[in-house]
């Protein structure tokens, strides 16, 4: 409607000031948008964290201040257990983050060095479980881990089908960071030195595809901090579903939102140092 | 051509000798034998199962309790669910995202909220309905919101606020891809902002535009954590539905109830990504 008006008053008698009026009025009215849009937008996103925040400084009556629900993440005697919980979380963490390296860097690598005519499959593969819901795959993986359990019982155990699910993030962080440099002129070089294949890849690709490597594993870290699924449904307990029982207990027990708090901010922190280092370093290099 | 094929197979013996008997095929074994035991044999017994009565025999007549009134309850309620949150969090996400994309292209701005963005896509979980709760549950920092408990609306809210950050990431690639030439050209020959929106702008940005719905539609079909946290004891969508099945095997009248469900939600995930695949191809077209 402005844009029509300003079209109008504007008139034909000076028709070379006219774009600029235009671009003016468009541009004043696109910044109050953009504001009004940001602090919507921020004050969604914000809230409930900082309701968080403020449910985990919650005193014993209702309205006082007080830091004992923070002290209570490591004091909590349970039931269930919350510090053997945020162990295990840590030691799956790391175990899915090995795992899914392992799994991935050799195979890829060998891939665009032997067997190319395969990669359209290993791709499909790899980002499958984007397009499969966890709660469909736990259905199927019941039976698998049934047999797992059999021979030993430790939650653990989950870190097999968490590097499912880290696959397809660590795929296209590694994809990205191979596709940077010339693996195949770097591997014939290093091999007609006299490298075994093992060295090719620890001391040649791997130091080349740090950055790569650390985004993988910061993302599949903070997909595992956050797992709930598969877990509450094979009846493992790891800290989400730890939780999940505090709060089924104890409706609005403190503890449970200093927890969840450390734990999506420990996230936050990860992925955010992931977006920012990742950027410095790709314009150093540019 | 001849001359270059001698030298090929000069040169192969002397590689091939060197590390004789490995076939290139031999190094992806691992990987596809992990794949194999902990993502397609899960998928496959999901399938079998769900066409297979209890006593092992093939039959299809599981499939059809797809249409018994009751389990089609919690598919219509996945529905609304995924409906309200993918549409909500397209448009809002694509507002977000068109905000962002108008300034500065390196400004910090952007950056923040790209960055921000890709933190919170992943923030769906336990932790999140919490937060929630805390500011609008039953004593909510904010205020107890009456509706909070209410399905679609109250756990729509919840959703949306994991949406809206993935919308303007897979949304932020088409927006950018909008040239300023094509805004200048369609001012030059006169038109409005709201024509160029109708004519030009609008229809580029169509085709991404209903695929990052159909993206966003899967992504809230498929989360279970944070409506579970939200409301534990009854049961609105196929997830919730799956898992009530899973660990209580009480007054079923088929074992293979929860491989039917999970069944029919690949189908439907089956589907959506195949639409959302046809219509990233419609809009690659343009937008480079």
């Amino acid at each position: 409607m402005a844009a029509i008006t300003s079209l109008g008053e504007s008139g034909l008698s000076e028709p070379a000031a006219r774009p600029r009026a235009i671009q003016g009025r468009r541009r004043r009215r696109l910044n109050l948008f953009r504001y009004l849009v940001f602090t919507v937008s921020g004050l969604f996103f914000l809230l409930p964290l900082l309701a968080t925040a403020r449910f985990s400084l919650e005193g014993n009556r209702l309205g006082t201040w007080s830091l004992s629900a923070w002290k209570e993440i490591v004091t909590y005697k349970g039931p269930p257990p919350l510090l053997s919980a945020v162990e295990i979380q840590l030691e799956l963490v790391v175990l899915t983050c090995v795992g899914v390296l392992v799994l991935l860097v050799p195979t890829m690598v060998w891939i665009r060095l032997r067997v190319q005519w395969i990669s359209r499959v290993f791709e499909f593969l790899c980002l499958l479980p984007l397009t499969i819901p966890a709660i469909v795959l736990v259905v199927g993986l019941a039976p698998v881990y049934n047999f797992i359990r059999r021979s030993q019982l430790s939650t653990l155990e989950l870190f097999w089908a968490y590097v499912i699910l880290a696959l397809p993030y660590a795929y296209r962080a590694l994809s990205a960071g191979l596709t940077a440099i010339d693996v195949t002129t770097m591997s014939e070089a290093a091999r007609s030195l006299g490298a075994s294949w093992f060295t090719v890849i620890t001391r040649v690709i791997v130091p080349n595809i740090r950055q790569a490597i650390l985004n993988a594993m910061v993302l599949a870290a903070a997909l595992v901090l956050g797992e709930f699924t598969i877990a509450y449904l094979l009846l493992y307990n790891n800290l989400p579903v730890t939780l999940f029982f505090i709060s089924r207990s104890t409706p609005n027990a403190s503890v449970i939102f200093s927890t969840s708090l450390a734990s999506l901010l420990f996230a936050f922190g990860l992925l955010l140092i992931l977006a920012y280092a990742g950027r410095r370093r790709h314009r150093g290099r540019g | 051509m001849a001359a270059v094929a001698t030298t090929e197979t000069g040169a192969r013996p002397v590689r091939a000798g060197r590390r004789p008997s490995i076939p290139g095929w031999v190094g992806v074994v691992p990987f596809f034998a992990y794949v194999g035991v902990f993502l397609l044999l899960p998928t496959g017994i999901v399938i079998t199962d769900a066409l297979k009565n209890s006593s092992g025999g093939w039959q299809l007549s599981a499939i059809g309790d797809l249409g018994n009134p009751l389990v089609r309850g919690y598919f219509i309620g996945s529905l609304k669910l995924c409906v309200i949150t993918s549409v909500g969090g397209a448009v809002f996400g694509a507002i977000l995202a068109y905000a962002v994309a108008c300034g500065n292209p390196d400004g910090a701005v952007r950056r923040l909220y790209l960055a921000v963005s890709g933190v919170l896509a992943q923030s769906g979980g336990i932790t999140l309905a919490f937060a929630f709760q805390a500011l609008l549950g039953p004593v909510g920092l904010l205020f107890h919101a009456g509706w909070f408990y209410n399905f679609p609306w109250g756990i729509s809210l919840i959703y949306v606020y994991f949406q809206i950050p993935l919308m303007v990431l897979i949304f932020m690639p088409a927006i950018d891809g909008l040239k300023v030439q094509w805004r200048e050209a369609s001012e030059n020959l006169g038109a409005s902002a709201w024509q160029y929106w109708r004519h030009v702008g609008g229809p580029l940005l169509a085709p991404a535009f209903l695929g990052s719905t159909l993206l966003l539609f899967a992504n809230a079909l498929s989360a279970f954590a944070t409506i579970e946290a939200w409301e534990s004891q009854i049961a609105y969508t196929v997830p919730q539905q799956i898992s009530t099945s899973l660990n209580s095997e009480v007054g079923l009248a088929n074992v293979n109830y929860a491989d039917v469900l999970a069944l029919g939600m690949m189908i439907m995930v089956i589907v959506i990504m195949t639409g959302y695949a046809l219509l990233q191809r419609r809009a690659s077209r343009w937008l480079r």
